[in-house]
């Protein structure tokens, strides 16, 4: 799957876990994982802290916010933003 | 010797009852019986130490899992200790009541098996008339809005109505096709000459998956695994012998595959005897096959080891007799010929028209 064909988020989005996707820290490996039907998927550097944001609740403007507000200086929007447009394109935060 | 790297997944087979009796079932040819099956607490106990040892994944399989009454609290058992769960399953007896109450326990996928687009050759192949009670089971997932996998194991019978597979799966509302060519070991390999395809049916039903890979533009995930036998090249069997993931068969045994339950010195651990760390870090079978100190040449020496690690232990001895051969599906192999005299057109079994009666020795306890 790609992100070809994916229509632009709405306006206002919320992201949040598909339904099929599960987050979780895995204590034995010491990582990050989204766990899927058939696979699982290890989550490199801040991606996991970025997911944990998607709850359905926070729009991409305050997880973009609440992120600069921990990580002052870094270019945090447009990666945010990227980032999430990559993992909707796979289908795993809607 | 260093421990080996955690495993990701773990194959239940709960039981090995089935409805179904699908000439090609993944299961061994000697059956458990189920007198023989582990309790539900032994099932729990396997759960939290997979969980505690590094499994993020379970298929909860068999036969036919739902034969199991204590699903749901295997389902809890696992979800406890922190295992994402798919079932596995025929579709039979899976009802509204049954469905919310594994999704309760936390059930988070499930996967159905087809064996074909039309109805009464579903049935015939199967064995059992399911293909409406599949098709039942597949709408109760997608009310329930749980992610919705199929199952379609290819072969001569069905390879070309593969178009028609397809679009059933789009029109159930399917997240993802497995288009699963029969790998051939155990009761696949007792039916082979039935169900071995053509070249030509392969070639088509390449052509076909291409056209709705486009079609459908990732809505629907298409996967398609390689019929081996036609490639030359051998398949990356488990992801490596002890590697990534481990099967517990209905009596608990543990095995490095389900199919490696075929070699006969093997030699198997059982989870009643043995904790999994054990199993997976010391016990002889999971240790047999593991990394490339087994091989010989041309595996030895080859530069795709590290991608194939020698093809399937149990297709090289299914085929040559000898477990530690490299997988005669691999064109490098020594005994490859023995797969091109199945597969080369001319050859009277690859020359076969695609035979609709079957004409299978259909699964069933006592077969083997």
């Amino acid at each position: 799957m790609t992100a070809a064909g994916t229509p632009p988020a709405p306006a206002g989005w919320r992201p949040a876990l598909a339904p099929a996707v599960s987050l979780r820290h895995d204590r034995v490996r010491d990582a990050d994982l989204l766990v899927l039907p058939e696979r699982v998927v290890v989550l490199r550097g801040s991606a996991a802290r970025i997911l944990r944001l998607c709850d359905g609740d926070r729009d991409l403007d305050t997880i973009v916010a609440e992120l600069e507000s921990r990580f002052p200086g870094a270019p945090v929007a447009d990666d945010v933003r990227a980032f999430l447009g990559r993992m909707r394109g796979e289908g795993w935060i809607r | 010797m260093t421990a080996a790297p955690r495993p990701w997944a773990l194959l239940a087979e709960l039981t090995h009852g089935c409805p179904l009796h699908c000439p090609y079932c993944s299961n061994p040819l000697e059956l458990v019986r189920r007198s023989r099956e582990l309790s539900t607490a032994e099932w729990a106990e396997v759960m939290r130490q997979a969980g505690e040892f590094g499994v993020v994944h379970t298929h909860l399989s068999g036969g036919e899992p739902l034969l199991r009454g204590d699903l749901a609290e295997i389902v809890t058992a696992a979800e406890s200790a922190g295992i994402y769960t798919q079932l596995v399953t025929s579709g039979v007896g899976l009802d509204d009541a049954r469905l919310a109450a594994l999704a309760a326990a936390g059930l988070r996928s499930v996967q159905l098996s087809v064996q074909h687009a039309d109805p009464a050759a579903a049935d015939r192949i199967a064995g059992h008339r399911a293909f409406a009670a599949k098709e039942r089971a597949a709408a109760l997932v997608r009310a329930a809005g749980l992610p919705l996998g199929l199952n379609v194991v290819l072969h001569r019978d069905n390879l070309d109505a593969l178009d028609a597979l397809i679009q059933r799966g789009v029109d159930w509302g399917a997240d993802r096709i497995e288009l699963a060519n029969t790998q051939f070991y155990g009761w696949a390999l007792r039916n082979r000459d039935a169900l071995l395809p053509t070249r030509d049916q392969l070639g088509r039903a390449r052509e076909t998956v291409q056209r709705w890979r486009d079609r459908l533009g990732g809505a629907t995930d298409l996967v398609w695994v390689v019929p081996d036998y036609f490639d030359g090249v051998a398949k990356p069997c488990m992801g490596g012998w002890g590697a990534v993931s481990l099967t517990v068969a209905p009596d608990g045994t543990a095995l490095p595959c389900p199919a490696a339950a075929s070699l006969p010195d093997l030699d198997p651990p059982n989870v009643r005897d043995h904790s999994l760390e054990w199993i997976w870090d010391h016990s002889g079978a999971f240790n047999r096959y593991r990394g490339e100190g087994w091989m010989r040449e041309p595996c030895r020496t080859c530069s795709r080891r590290a991608e194939d690690f020698g093809g399937c232990r149990c297709q090289a001895y299914a085929l040559t007799g000898d477990a530690a051969r490299t997988d005669p599906a691999c064109a490098l192999s020594p005994d490859h010929g023995v797969i091109r005299a199945l597969t080369d057109t001319g050859h009277p079994a690859a020359a076969a028209t695609p035979a609709p009666t079957g004409g299978y020795a259909y699964r069933k306890p006592g077969g083997g």
